[in-house]
């Protein structure tokens, strides 16, 4: 007897608890909300903080200050609501991105969530922000799957291309400038063996395989190696005169830095990440001059420069050259979404997908929830990273080949 | 070309010395395995960066510079953490346990406050980036420097633990640590002296990386991991050991780069790594344990 009327009582007891929580939710709608909730997790320590450090969350701080300075989120109807940021550090691991970010959705109970840096982070958390119904701009991943995870998780948005787009870029400079008899078609090529490195280097075989261009050397390295000296070598032996190297930040300073000191002066000069890092520019000062890499900016794109000199003012530092301005340009998205529906997620979700917005890249719009006006290929003229390919679009600059020798110091 | 892989691997060999002597000093002499070596790696690395860039103080007064701060700094770090531990030790496993943990926990104090004072980018400057031509091959001057300074440092200490009493004493704290206070040595101030040095050691090291390597707040762990593997390879505790075990790491890496291939590099370090340890189990030049 007793031990029905416990059960019993459980029973009541989890009923009361379950109606009790519908109806703090339902008290919750019906309350007046007073701001909008924004989280994201990024990584603040660990081997990743240093690309999330300069294309990630710099941009975070600025877009939540100039909301914050405009008074609050604009929502439909024309009324402002101050924004409530929440941040986490994922300390660079899988695991922690996933946690975190779970536990905005479920405990922290956020009205939108801000995508992580990074491939395998946007790739990591894209199933939770489905589950959740989170709208996901992920910025900081470069796949080729893009199409593919679009039908998988329907409100996921991916906003800075493929491998392939890069490397396709890349082969028509190169077929170009062969064709002009500036270089001989052959190329030396490494990667690091890791995500970018391995994508981009899948996407280039075929890329300049059926660009007839001749890869005379292939070779990955493993990520965190510091002496090039081995394989700069052998890349100048082969007889190519085109040098690419699929490359995270670190490795690209290095590459530039013991070419030089190996007198190494291939025609074309192609690094990987870090290429367009402001500091990379002021670093090698006239030696960068003619360094090709992935991304680049129209100098001559007003908004653009705009938006560089307020991202200096206010973190204090100046924006990268290549996911930097789309990332911001993101957030505007994702504002201006919210303007015309408000915090409907669904509906949010939905105006990204199909709305058209005015952004610091001038008139955008997503095609099946891709970002595709983008800049693949860019080098560094005149102290600038200029935009080069794809060479049809407006606002593209001529690359300047053969790039200049190195200058002694 | 193989004269030029032999001169590229003795330079990255030179890096790899540079950054395990001091910590063969700390774990050998005075038996503190220090998880945060690294973080002082990285924090001279720091000092040269911002004298440099915002002072345009040279690196290489710099490297005058971090050698006696890294010394003050372990000596300091060593009386006031770590002397309690090992008085309060009762056998040397104990100890080895209890300085794990606690520089484990200094590793991400000295990471944090580097973290907070230059947050988590990606700092890189170049200093003597030039090419030295050596029998045909351009070195660059900066890595130059790190093998020149690993070799007249090891060189240096090694002559100064061999052939001065205050050497010899260290060393006797190494072999005996509980029989060497019964020859009238101070074991406690040859022990602390020897973390400190240990210290100076990594700090020059740091500053000389600076000048060629990107390193962010976050990279010290990378360098005690290479270290700490130069360190068991070479015997531990020994300046010779780690200068030798140094310069084999470099002439496989740069060797299996350019005759195999540089996907291997890692591979054939561990290899080599297993097969010296499978060989002589107490690394190079070290003597066996009882």
């Amino acid at each position: 007897m007793t031990n029905t009327s416990r059960r019993r009582a459980l029973k009541t007891l989890s009923l009361s608890a379950i109606l009790l929580c519908t109806t703090a939710g339902f008290s919750a709608i019906a309350q007046e909300r007073t701001s909008v909730k924004i989280g994201y997790v990024v990584s603040k320590t660990g081997p990743n903080a240093g690309g999330a450090g300069i294309t990630t969350i710099p941009n975070y701080v600025l877009w939540a200050k100039e909301v914050k300075d405009a008074g609050g989120l604009e929502l439909p109807g024309g009324k402002r609501l101050p924004i409530e940021v929440i941040e986490y550090d994922d300390r660079s691991s899988a695991e922690e991105v996933v946690r975190a970010t779970e536990r905005l959705a479920t405990q922290d109970k956020v009205d939108f969530i801000l995508a992580p840096w990074g491939t395998g982070f946007n790739l990591a958390v894209a199933p939770l922000f489905d589950r959740f119904g989170y709208p996901q701009l992920a910025v900081s991943a470069v796949t080729d799957k893009a199409p593919q995870f679009v039908k998988r998780w329907k409100k996921s948005f991916w906003m800075l291309g493929g491998g392939h787009d890069y490397t396709e870029a890349l082969a028509g400079v190169l077929t170009k400038a062969k064709a002009a008899g500036t270089i001989n078609g052959k190329i030396a090529m490494i990667s690091v063996a890791d995500g970018f490195g391995i994508d981009l280097v899948t996407a280039a075989r075929p890329s300049f395989k059926k660009a007839g261009l001749d890869v005379t050397y292939d070779v990955t390295y493993p990520a965190g190696t510091t002496d090039f000296t081995p394989m700069i070598n052998e890349a100048a032996k082969g007889g190519a005169d085109t040098f690419v190297a699929f490359s995270y930040p670190p490795e690209t300073f290095a590459i530039t830095q013991q070419a030089q000191v190996a007198k190494f002066n291939p025609k074309v000069m192609y690094l990987g990440v870090g290429t367009g890092f402001p500091v990379y520019g002021k670093n090698n000062g006239p030696n960068a001059e003619g360094i090709m890499s992935l991304g680049g900016i129209d100098p001559k794109n007003e908004a653009n420069a705009a938006y560089r000199k307020r991202h200096e003012d206010v973190t204090g530092k100046a924006p990268d050259l290549w996911g930097s301005v789309i990332t911001y340009a993101s957030l505007q998205m994702l504002q201006e979404a919210i303007k015309r529906k408000g915090i409907d997620r669904e509906a949010v979700s939905n105006e990204l997908s199909t709305g058209s917005f005015k952004t610091v890249l001038g008139d955008t719009k997503m095609e099946d929830n891709q970002l595709r006006t983008l800049w693949f290929g860019g080098q560094w003229q005149n102290g600038q990273f200029v935009a080069i390919a794809p060479v049809d679009r407006p606002g593209a600059t001529k690359p300047v080949l053969p790039k200049p020798a190195w200058q002694a110091k | 070309m193989f004269v030029t892989t032999l001169i590229a691997g003795l330079v990255l060999g030179g890096t790899y010395a540079l950054v395990a002597m001091g910590l063969t000093l700390q774990y050998g002499i005075s038996r503190i395995m220090n998880l945060a070596y690294g973080e002082t790696i990285i924090a001279a690395s720091f000092l040269a960066y911002a004298l440099s860039s915002s002072f345009n103080i040279n690196p290489l007064i710099s490297l005058v510079l971090a050698a006696p701060l890294g010394f003050v700094f372990s000596y300091l770090i060593y009386g006031l953490m770590l002397r309690p531990l090992v008085a309060r030790s009762k056998t040397a496993m104990a100890l080895e346990i209890d300085s794990i943990l606690a520089t484990f926990g200094l590793l991400f104090v000295i990471q944090g406050v580097m973290l907070l004072m230059f947050g988590g980018n990606y700092i890189s400057y170049s200093y003597m980036n030039f090419g030295v031509d050596i029998f045909g091959a351009s070195v660059a001057a900066n890595r130059l420097l790190a093998l020149v300074l690993a070799l007249a440092l090891g060189g240096g200490l090694y002559l100064l633990l061999t052939r001065t009493l205050w050497g010899t004493a260290l060393r006797a704290v190494a072999v005996a640590p509980s029989s060497a206070p019964l020859v009238g040595i101070d074991a406690n101030r040859a022990v602390r002296l020897a973390f400190a040095l240990g210290g100076a050691l990594a700090a020059c090291g740091g500053v000389v990386i600076s000048m060629y390597q990107t390193f962010t707040a976050t990279t010290g762990v990378v360098f005690t991991m290479k270290a700490l593997i130069v360190v068991i390879m070479g015997g531990v505790g020994n300046l010779l050991g780690a200068l030798s075990a140094g310069l084999i790491l470099g002439l496989v890496e740069t060797f299996v780069a350019t005759y195999v291939s540089p996907g291997l590099t890692l591979a054939a370090v561990y290899l080599i790594f297993l097969g010296i340890l499978l060989w002589r189990p107490s690394g190079l030049f070290g003597k066996a344990r009882r």
